[in-house]
C-alpha cells in the first residue's frame, strides 16, 4: 500500500472543499434537494473520482472503468460536484441542478448524463444493480471494479439484503460497498426510526469482510479501500462514519438538514466557512 | 409503427387446422419458452438467465443444462431479480429473468419501472403462470393485473404468444430485439395452432380466420376459443367472424386494430386478464381515438381468480367458447 504524500492530501482536500462549495452553489441555485448527506459524502467522492477510481473523465463510458454506483440517488449533488471538479463537465453546469432540461436530474438518471451507471433514487436498489455489473464483469473476465455508495438508511429495504446474499453468492470480492452512515433519516435518528445496529455483523453473517473508518477523513478513507481491494473470494463493506452537514457548522449533525436546501445567507455563511477552512487547508500545508 | 397483414389471406398464416380436434395438439406455452431460451442463448452468449427459485416450473431447467455458464439462480427474490438484471444488461448482458407473473412482475414493479425502463436496460421478463388457468394453486398465484401493469409503463414492450410454437418464436425475436420487455405466458398445456411456419413478427398482429361480422381480437391461449367460437358462429348463427391474434400488447398494431374494426363495424376482445386496462382496454383506446364502434371485453370482471381446473375456470370467469360466442351476438346487436 503506497501511502499518501501530504502535497498530494492538501490536493485531495482542497478537491473535497470544492467539492463541497459547489454542492452549496447548486443547492441555492436549484432551491431545493438535500444538503446533510452530499455534504458528509464529499470526501469520499472525491477520494473515489481523484484518487480510487480507474476512469477516465473525457471518456466516461470507457469499457474497462470502474463503476461507481449511487443508490441513495438523493444526495446526487455530490457525484455532480465531484464529478465536475473531476472534469466530467463545466462546474457552471452544477447551477442547471434540478432545473427543466438539465442532465442533473433531482435525482440521478443513467441515461442522461454518462458514467451515472445507474438510475436511482428509489432507495434499496443501487447494490443489487452493482451485483448484477460485478456478475457481469466475473462472466466476461473483466478486472474493473463495481463500488456502490448507500445511505444508513437504506439498509432497511429488504431489497438491499437480497442484494447481499446475492453478493455473497457469488462470490463476488470486485465490488465493495460503502455506507454513508451518518445516523439520519427524514424522519430522526436511524436508530429512533428503525435501528440498523449492529450494523457491521450484519453483513458478517452475510459472509461479506467488514471494514469501518472515519468517512470525514480522506486518508483513512483510502486506505480502508486499498484493504477493501485487497479482499479474495468476498465482497466488503465498508462503514464510512460520517458527520451530517460536514464541513458547514450550522448544519453539521442536525437531521432537519437531510431533505432541505440553504437559502441565500445561509449559502453565503457556508461559502465564507468553507473557504476560511480552504485556507487553513493550504496555510497548513505551505 | 408496424405494417398490418390483416388484408392478407389466412393460408400465409401456415395454421394447423384448428376445425379438426384430432390435428390439435395440446401443450403449455411454457414449453415454448424454454425451448425458446436455449436456441437464444445458444446463438448468443451474452443472453443469460437468472431463475427465482421456479427453474423448472417456467421452464428455464433446459437453459440451466444447456448454457450452465450462462444461468444464475438468485433465490425467491423477485425485486432481486429485476435490479441484478438491469445491472447485467448494463454491462452488456441480455438477461432474461423467470419467475411467475405474480411476482415479477407483480412484486416488482418499482424495480421494473426504475432499473428496467427508466434506466433503459436490456432486460427481458418472462411472466409464467399467468392467468386463471394456473388452476389448483389458486388466486395468489394467478396474475390477472399484469398485462395492465406493464402495458402503463413507456418504452415496455408487451407479448402475449398464443401458442407454444409461438412463444418459442417470442421468446427468440424478443432476445433479438433490444427494449425492456414483458413476455408472458401460461401454466397449463393449450392447443398449438401454429406452425414453425407461421410468421411473427413483434407489433404485427395476424389474421387467424378472415371475416366480416364481428372482429374477435384476442391474445394468449384464449385465441384458440377464438377461433373455436368464430367456427361455431358460422354454423349456427350465420356470423362470419375475423379473428385477430393480437400476441403484441405494446406496440400494439394499431393499423391492424383499426382496419380491423373498419371492415367489421363491431369488435369483441378477449384476454385472460382483468378486462381493465389490458390488451382490450387498449384497443378501446386506440378505436376510440380512430375509428369508434361497439367492443365487446371478454376476460376477467373485477374479480379475484380461485382454486380450480383450469378449463372449468376460464369457463367460471366467462372466457369459454360460449362466453364469447355471446360477446359477439352482443356487439352484433349493437352494431
Amino acid at each position: 500500500m503506497q501511502s499518501l504524500s501530504a502535497a498530494r492530501v492538501t490536493e485531495l482536500k482542497e478537491h473535497a472543499n470544492s467539492v463541497r462549495q459547489g454542492i452549496i452553489r447548486a443547492l441555492l441555485a436549484a432551491g431545493s434537494g438535500h444538503s446533510a448527506g452530499p455534504l458528509d459524502m464529499a470526501d469520499v467522492f472525491t477520494a473515489m473520482y481523484f484518487h480510487v477510481l480507474r476512469n477516465d473523465p473525457k471518456n466516461p463510458m470507457w469499457e474497462d472503468r470502474d463503476r461507481l454506483l449511487l443508490s441513495c440517488g438523493h444526495i446526487a449533488p455530490v457525484r455532480y460536484s465531484a464529478m465536475a471538479e473531476a472534469g466530467y463537465f463545466p462546474k457552471e453546469e452544477l447551477l442547471t441542478l434540478r432545473k427543466f432540461g438539465t442532465r442533473l436530474q433531482g435525482h440521478p438518471e443513467r441515461i442522461r448524463l454518462p458514467a451515472l451507471e445507474t438510475t436511482s433514487g428509489p432507495l434499496g436498489e443501487g447494490l443489487a444493480q452493482g451485483v448484477g455489473m460485478a456478475q457481469a464483469a466475473k462472466l466476461d473476465k473483466k478486472d474493473w471494479r463495481v463500488y456502490v455508495v448507500t445511505s444508513d438508511a437504506e439498509h432497511q429495504c429488504g431489497l438491499h439484503w437480497e442484494a447481499t446474499m446475492t453478493a455473497a453468492k457469488f462470490d463476488l470480492d470486485n465490488l465493495t460497498c460503502i455506507v454513508d452512515r451518518n445516523f439520519i433519516q427524514i424522519d430522526g435518528s436511524t436508530e429512533d426510526v428503525m435501528p440498523l445496529e449492529p450494523l457491521g455483523d450484519k453483513y458478517r453473517s452475510f459472509n461479506w469482510e467488514v471494514f469501518e473508518c472515519d468517512g470525514n477523513d480522506i486518508v483513512a478513507f483510502i486506505e480502508t479501500v486499498d484493504k477493501a481491494k485487497a479482499v479474495k473470494g468476498k465482497p466488503s463493506v465498508i462503514i464510512a462514519n460520517t458527520i451530517p452537514g460536514c464541513g458547514v457548522a450550522f448544519m453539521e449533525g442536525d437531521y432537519t438538514w437531510h431533505g432541505k436546501p440553504p437559502n441565500k445567507d445561509q449559502a453565503d455563511e457556508a461559502l465564507r466557512e468553507l473557504n476560511a477552512e480552504r485556507e487553513r487547508i493550504l496555510a497548513h500545508h505551505g | 409503427m408496424a405494417s398490418s397483414n390483416v388484408m392478407d389471406g389466412v393460408e400465409s398464416m401456415h395454421l394447423v387446422d384448428y376445425t379438426d380436434a384430432g390435428a390439435i395438439k395440446e401443450v403449455p406455452t411454457r414449453n415454448g419458452f424454454g425451448e425458446g431460451l436455449i436456441e437464444a442463448g445458444k446463438k448468443d452468449a451474452n443472453v443469460v438467465g437468472i431463475c427465482a427459485d421456479l427453474a423448472e416450473s417456467t421452464r428455464m431447467e433446459g437453459f440451466k443444462k444447456a448454457c450452465p455458464a450462462q444461468y444464475m439462480e438468485i433465490g425467491v427474490a423477485e425485486q432481486m431479480l429485476v435490479a441484478m438484471a438491469a445491472g447485467l444488461a448494463a454491462a452488456g448482458k441480455i438477461p432474461w429473468i423467470a419467475s411467475y407473473a405474480m411476482f415479477n412482475p407483480g412484486r416488482s414493479w418499482e424495480q421494473v419501472r426504475t432499473t428496467m425502463a427508466l434506466n433503459e436496460t436490456n432486460v427481458k421478463i418472462a411472466g409464467a403462470h399467468a392467468g386463471v388457468s394456473v388452476g389448483p394453486d389458486g388466486a395468489t398465484h394467478q396474475a390477472i393485473e399484469d398485462i395492465a401493469i406493464m402495458r402503463v409503463i413507456p418504452h415496455m414492450m408487451v407479448v402475449v404468444p398464443c401458442d407454444s410454437a409461438q412463444t418459442k418464436k417470442a421468446t427468440i425475436a424478443l432476445s433479438e430485439k433490444w427494449g425492456p420487455a414483458y413476455l408472458r405466458f401460461a401454466r397449463d398445456k393449450s392447443p398449438v395452432v401454429t406452425t414453425a411456419d407461421t410468421p411473427f413478427e413483434i407489433g404485427t398482429a395476424q389474421t387467424f380466420r378472415e371475416g366480416s361480422g364481428v372482429a374477435i381480437v384476442a391474445c394468449g391461449i384464449l385465441v384458440y376459443n377464438a377461433l373455436s367460437a368464430a367456427q361455431e358462429l358460422a354454423k349456427e348463427d350465420g356470423i362470419d367472424c375475423m379473428v385477430v391474434n393480437n400476441h403484441t400488447i405494446k406496440p400494439m398494431d394499431e393499423p391492424a386494430v383499426i382496419a380491423a374494426a373498419k371492415r367489421c363495424g363491431a369488435v369483441v376482445t378477449v384476454e385472460e386478464h382483468q378486462v381493465h386496462a389490458g390488451m382490450g382496454s387498449r384497443v378501446a383506446e386506440i378505436l376510440a381515438a380512430n375509428h369508434p364502434v361497439p367492443i365487446e371485453f371478454v376476460g376477467v370482471h373485477d374479480q379475484f381468480g380461485q382454486s380450480g381446473d383450469p378449463h372449468e375456470l376460464i369457463e367460471f370467469y366467462g372466457m369459454g367458447t360460449d362466453a364469447i360466442k355471446d360477446a359477439v351476438r352482443r356487439a352484433i346487436a349493437r352494431k
